[in-house]
């Protein structure tokens, strides 16, 4: 790099003052000790926070296998629960329950929040898509507890009964605002020269948008549903007053219905030694159980995909 | 074969400014046709009202008559898909679709318009890419490598190969070639001469020697007027309006 200090036949001390920084040719000195100091500290920083974001979600694992663990074994996975204060059972209801309410949250929650994304995306750049991102922002921050209560009037009490129905549809109602606003941002990400390239080929508007558009963004907009897919599948709150729980088998819709997060729940304020060993392997299972169907859903949507 | 373009009296707006201002071109089948002029003179407007490509950008909006072949591009009951699906473009900046494999590249505008014969879309994907030039440097990965793993070039290829892959009867090149390098120009270039045996093409470029190398007639626009338009040896010879000398010999744009 010597030979730039020679650019025009001017040493950089003198060019300084006559040509703009932005061509002025550095001088080729080592960094000052600030700048190294900066920049180790800087580098140090960011590695530090990366480790404070893993510390607890590690820790919060670790801490569940170790008191979960040992109190998972086939009767836990197969079994109902025991009446109280005898010991065994286990939370199969509740395994099968919580897969019935999220499959049902989904059902609602993925299609419709979908849908709405794409027409914040495509058509929405008017007042009615402020209206409704606003409406999704502010959905987004109601407390889950209110969503519960909201269903439970709606639904419960006109159907006089609880049931697993009711339930996925408050877990729907709020996957809906993320995977609206995940799909819109995603949407917005795919160049409009993609969007051109499909009209001038002839092709209509609504099969630009889901052939083309929305397919080039599904890895995002199926990234954003797995979001919101793990944030509900562990609510308890908007269970309490809609699926309400059930100590026996059920799979019907309208039946009340057990869920993992409300056994655990009731588990863990029992006076019993063996409900509360229970409650940790639920919790476990609960965490295994997500962490599982995202990455079933990640496996199965990556496998289409080609070389780069 | 392709098909002769008569453009009456087009006017383009964005919003509340005027692009274009009453444009009359006559454009003769299997020619190339070239338009030049300096940046913001309205030629890519210009190209993109003939397929009514323009309306798609909030706010803008053209008027006039523009035939296609039999067509009324903007008569009364014009489809404008139905339009675009006759009238195929290829843009400045490469962009094929970038989740598809170079085979769906090119069968998008079939499939998608609910062509389902597979024998015949194997074909039609192979003819395309031959007509482009692209047939052997990817046929061993059509279904395995997506089309952004292709090099500009190609990519410019596969765009060319995917627009002509729907069958149309004129092909719009809006600046196909200045993201490109010599040689991949020169490849493009070489494809649209010999495009003009089934198709029209009308080419809109920044690149004087190359509206000179394809181009048997050209138009030149400025600030949204068509000045001149002629053989292109004469606009570049002997133009008859002072503003196209002063452009072809370099003194500005």
């Amino acid at each position: 790099m010597r030979w730039r200090a020679c650019w025009c036949g001017a040493s950089p001390a003198e060019l300084r003052g006559r040509v703009p920084n932005a061509i002025a040719p550095a001088a080729p000195r080592p960094l000052s000790l600030w700048r190294r100091f900066s920049d180790w500290g800087a580098t140090g920083f960011a590695i530090l926070a990366a480790i404070l974001v893993l510390v607890p979600l590690l820790a919060i694992f670790v801490y569940l296998v170790i008191k979960g663990v040992g109190s998972i074994n086939w009767a836990f996975l197969t079994q109902t629960p025991k009446p109280p204060g005898e010991v065994g059972g286990g939370m199969a209801n509740g395994i099968i329950g919580t897969g019935l309410i999220l499959c049902v949250a989904s059902v609602i929650g993925v299609p419709l929040g979908i849908g709405s994304g794409i027409y914040l995306a495509e058509y929405g750049r008017n007042r009615f898509g402020d209206v409704i991102r606003f409406t999704a922002d502010v959905l987004n921050g109601v407390p889950s507890i209110v969503v519960g209560i909201t269903v439970y009037s709606l639904i419960v009490i006109r159907q006089k009964h609880f049931s697993a129905f009711s339930g996925g549809v408050a877990l729907g109602i709020m996957m809906i605002p993320t995977v609206a606003r995940a799909t819109e941002e995603m949407l917005l990400m795919v160049p409009m020269t993609i969007r051109e390239a499909a009209y001038g080929l002839g092709i209509p508007r609504w099969r630009t948008t889901l052939s083309i558009t929305l397919r080039t963004a599904s890895a995002g907009v199926i990234t954003g549903c797995m979001l919101a897919f793990a944030r509900v599948a562990g609510e308890t709150a908007p269970l309490l007053f809609t699926a309400f729980g059930n100590q026996f088998w059920n799979l019907k819709l309208n039946q009340p219905t057990a869920a993992l997060s409300l056994q655990v729940f009731t588990y863990a304020i029992s006076p019993y030694d063996d409900w509360h060993k229970q409650a940790w392997a639920g919790a476990l299972i609960l965490i295994l159980l997500i962490v599982g169907a995202v990455a079933a859903v990640r496996i199965v949507t990556a496998r289409g995909r080609l070389g780069a | 074969m392709g098909v002769g373009i008569e453009v009456r009296g087009l006017n383009a707006w964005y919003g509340k400014n005027q692009s274009l201002n009453g444009i009359d071109m006559t454009v003769p089948a299997n020619h190339v046709t070239a338009v030049i002029g300096p940046s913001g003179c309205g030629k890519s407007t210009f190209v993109r009202c003939l397929n009514r490509m323009h309306e798609t950008i909030p706010e803008a909006r053209a008027e006039g008559s523009v035939k296609v072949g039999e067509m009324d591009v903007y008569g009364g009951g014009s489809d404008p898909v139905e339009v675009r699906r006759r009238i195929g473009m290829v843009f400045q900046k490469p962009n094929p679709f970038p989740t598809m494999s170079i085979f769906d590249n090119v069968a998008a505008g079939l499939k998608l318009n609910g062509f389902r014969n597979r024998k015949q879309l194997n074909e039609l994907v192979e003819r395309s890419l031959k007509l482009a030039a692209l047939w052997d440097e990817v046929k061993d990965t059509l279904h395995k490598k997506s089309g952004a793993s292709l090099s500009g070039g190609q990519q410019q290829r596969l765009c060319i190969a995917r627009a002509l892959a729907v069958e149309p009867e004129v092909l719009l090149m809006d600046e196909p070639a200045s993201a490109l390098d010599p040689i991949s120009t020169s490849k493009i270039e070489e494809l649209i001469f010999q495009l003009k045996q089934h198709y029209t093409v009308v080419i809109v470029t920044h690149n004087m020697q190359q509206a000179a190398r394809v181009a048997e007639l050209t138009g030149f626009f400025l600030m949204g007027s068509l000045i001149e338009y002629d053989k292109t040896e004469k606009i570049f010879t002997t133009p008859a309006d002072k503003r196209t000398e002063d452009y072809v010999t370099g003194r500005f744009g």
